[in-house]
């Protein structure tokens, strides 16, 4: 990031002075998470949750590099090495549930900072590309959750397993070879079980690095604030630090608290019983259900239940269910609303709140059986929930009367007294 | 050194310039496509090393004696790591599964298409429903078996007849017959 104001850094031991020439790695993190990024004063505490998501995936990497020293990624003792994880590894249980609540928690964290996004107007120009790559991430993330479920070999792992490998199986023609070549066989067993490990291990650091490309197209335009009003003097940014890592520091201790209490109380909580059976290829649990972050998503697959045109109902669902998030790779090109903010665009606002609402539905839905009344309530909040994306948005941007803007964030901040009319930088 | 340089680079200044197509163009498109090539060739390995494997592969038939299943009584075994459901059908079943006009199924197949032929009490299809791979239920004593008396997939309710045809709910297909022959009278042997 670089307005002109921007603190620089000015090694004074000689011994930084030195290592500044030779490789400015302090110079790097100083004009990227210190003194020398200028972010806007006026950030709420719905911008914490980008740091507490790179917390949960260094609590991910540290706990699974751990997990992994004591697992077998063997089908005939994977679920054996899962339990002598919990009952003879030394603290093994605090590090395995610290791995499976940290998976929820790292959802819970995005879920938010993705809904921020939505709300605040963060994908719009100039920030499209971070919004893009954090689409990315988040597919990501999904499969790395989707793989690391079915390590302990449970029976909600197996068939977990199988019903999403399943789902390339709908494809037309090549669906089934797809879907045994992922697996590596007719049915999930040891080749499946063994890759899915390795790229469970190696995913993760692919996440890590999309994530610095995330941060690096951040660092270019700057954070959004909740004006939306871009930084136009230097009263309208803080430093980095001190400002914004005591900020984050407090929401992460707030954060820790929660994931404490998860991890020490109710570890098994959001977990399914049925997953400390071992897995049994002859014998399907009575309800399938994935984790609760794909809820939602599943509930749009098992939406569709009627063949539309000469296209099967299977093949529809999945195609919906990808097409779900490939949407919000579309979001900057569809919202075409020049104010970012939603604080100052009162029918969008109002969409919004619905758009929330309609995805905690399904996401209910996609938690139940699929059965009346979840099949119809998941097939009206499938719908709006596309045309969200595809009427609501394009149309609101086009008629909406968006109110009046700040002239900046320092006046949004200190209202239009003295102290705000502090004249341009300059 | 003048010369080598001179040597190095003709078609700079050579007089074949002019038309636009050098010497060294041709080894830049014939360098680059065999590394290409090689580069791509690379990629058979790391792609089949995916698919299923020897071992996987040798499992992938298996005998059953079936001489003491009863009319009515069906039985799960092992194919490929997946469940194979062999039912002997009652004579009631088998009037049942002939009684549906074929055209008006999802998937359109008369029983005489799914069984062998002077065997069609012997209905040996995959455990595998065709929506996203559950077992269904049926086959053990006092399983459901839906409402039309063959198979149910309690995961999201698809509804399979006597012919195993798929009748109701969101599967697409009729359960997979799986390839099979009769070594004799009591055993068969799939795949």
């Amino acid at each position: 990031m670089s307005f002109p104001w921007a603190n620089e850094y000015k090694p004074s031991h000689p011994a930084m002075v030195w290592l500044d020439e030779k490789l400015p790695l302090p110079r790097f993190v100083f004009n990227a998470v210190g003194a020398g990024y200028p972010v806007p004063r006026n950030l709420n505490y719905m911008y914490n949750f980008g740091v507490l998501a790179g917390v949960c995936l260094m609590i991910q990497i540290i706990t699974g590099v751990v997990l992994a020293m004591h697992y077998a990624a063997n089908t005939g003792v994977a679920f054996d090495s899962t339990e002598h994880i919990m009952r003879d590894v030394n603290w093994g249980w605090l590090l395995r549930y610290a791995h499976a609540n940290g998976a929820s928690a790292f959802f819970v964290v995005v879920y938010f900072h993705i809904f921020r996004g939505f709300f605040y107007g963060s994908y719009k120009a100039p920030r499209e590309m971070i919004w893009l790559i954090g689409v990315l991430i988040f597919l990501l993330m999904m499969a790395t959750a989707f793989m690391g479920y079915v390590l302990p070999w449970g029976q909600m792992s197996y068939w977990g397993a199988k019903v999403i490998t399943g789902l390339f199986g709908a494809i037309p023609l090549v669906g089934e070879p797809i879907q045994t070549w992922l697996l590596g066989g007719f049915a999930p067993d040891q080749a499946a079980l063994n890759r899915f490990f390795s790229l469970h291990f190696l995913l993760p650091f692919v996440i890590l690095g999309v994530v610095i490309l995330h941060i690096w197209a951040l660092h270019i335009p700057g954070s959004t604030n909740p004006t939306g009003v871009e930084v136009k003097q230097e009263s309208d940014t803080v430093p980095f630090h001190p400002y914004y890592t005591a900020k984050d520091g407090f929401g992460l201790g707030v954060f820790l608290i929660f994931y404490c209490a998860m991890v020490f109380f109710a570890p098994n909580a959001l977990g399914h019983p049925d997953n400390y059976i071992p897995a049994n290829p002859m014998q399907t649990p009575a309800h399938i259900v994935p984790e609760w972050y794909f809820w939602p998503f599943y509930a749009i697959l098992r939406a569709f239940t009627q063949d539309f045109l000469f296209i099967p109902a299977k093949l529809l669902g999945v195609l919906a269910m990808f097409s779900s998030i490939l949407v919000w790779f579309l979001l900057p090109w569809l919202d075409n609303s020049p104010v970012r903010s939603g604080h100052f665009r009162p029918t969008f606002k109002k969409f919004f709140w619905l758009l929330v609402v309609d995805v905690a539905v399904l996401g209910y839905c996609g938690g139940s059986p699929a059965e009346e009344p979840y099949v119809i309530i998941s097939q009206i909040a499938a719908l709006y929930y596309f045309a969200h994306f595809f009427i609501v948005l394009p149309i609101v941007s086009m008629i909406e009367k968006p109110l009046p803007l700040p002239f900046s964030i320092t006046e949004s901040v200190l209202g239009k007294d003295d102290a705000a009319t502090v004249a341009p930088a300059e | 050194m003048t010369d080598t340089a001179v040597a190095d680079n003709p078609a700079q200044s050579g007089p074949e310039s002019g038309d636009g197509v050098r010497r060294r163009d041709f080894i830049y498109v014939a360098a680059t496509s065999a590394a290409g090539v090689g580069a791509a060739s690379v990629l058979i390995p790391l792609v089949s090393q995916m698919a299923p494997s020897a071992d996987v592969l040798a499992e992938s038939s298996t005998e059953l004696d079936i001489g003491s299943i009863q009319p009515g009584q069906a039985i799960k075994a092992v194919f490929r790591k997946q469940p194979v459901f062999v039912r002997r059908l009652t004579p009631k079943e088998i009037a049942e599964a002939k009684a549906v006009p074929v055209d008006s199924l999802r998937d359109p197949q008369s029983l005489e298409d799914r069984t062998k032929k002077g065997k069609e009490e012997w209905l040996i299809t995959m455990g595998v429903c065709t929506h996203l791979g559950c077992v269904p239920l049926g086959t053990g004593e006092g399983e459901v078996k839906g409402e039309f008396g063959g198979y149910f997939c309690p995961c999201h309710g698809s509804v399979y007849d006597t012919a195993a045809r798929i009748r109701k709910g969101p599967a697409p297909k009729n359960l997979e017959v799986p390839p099979y022959e009769f070594t004799s009278d009591t055993v068969v042997k799939i795949g």
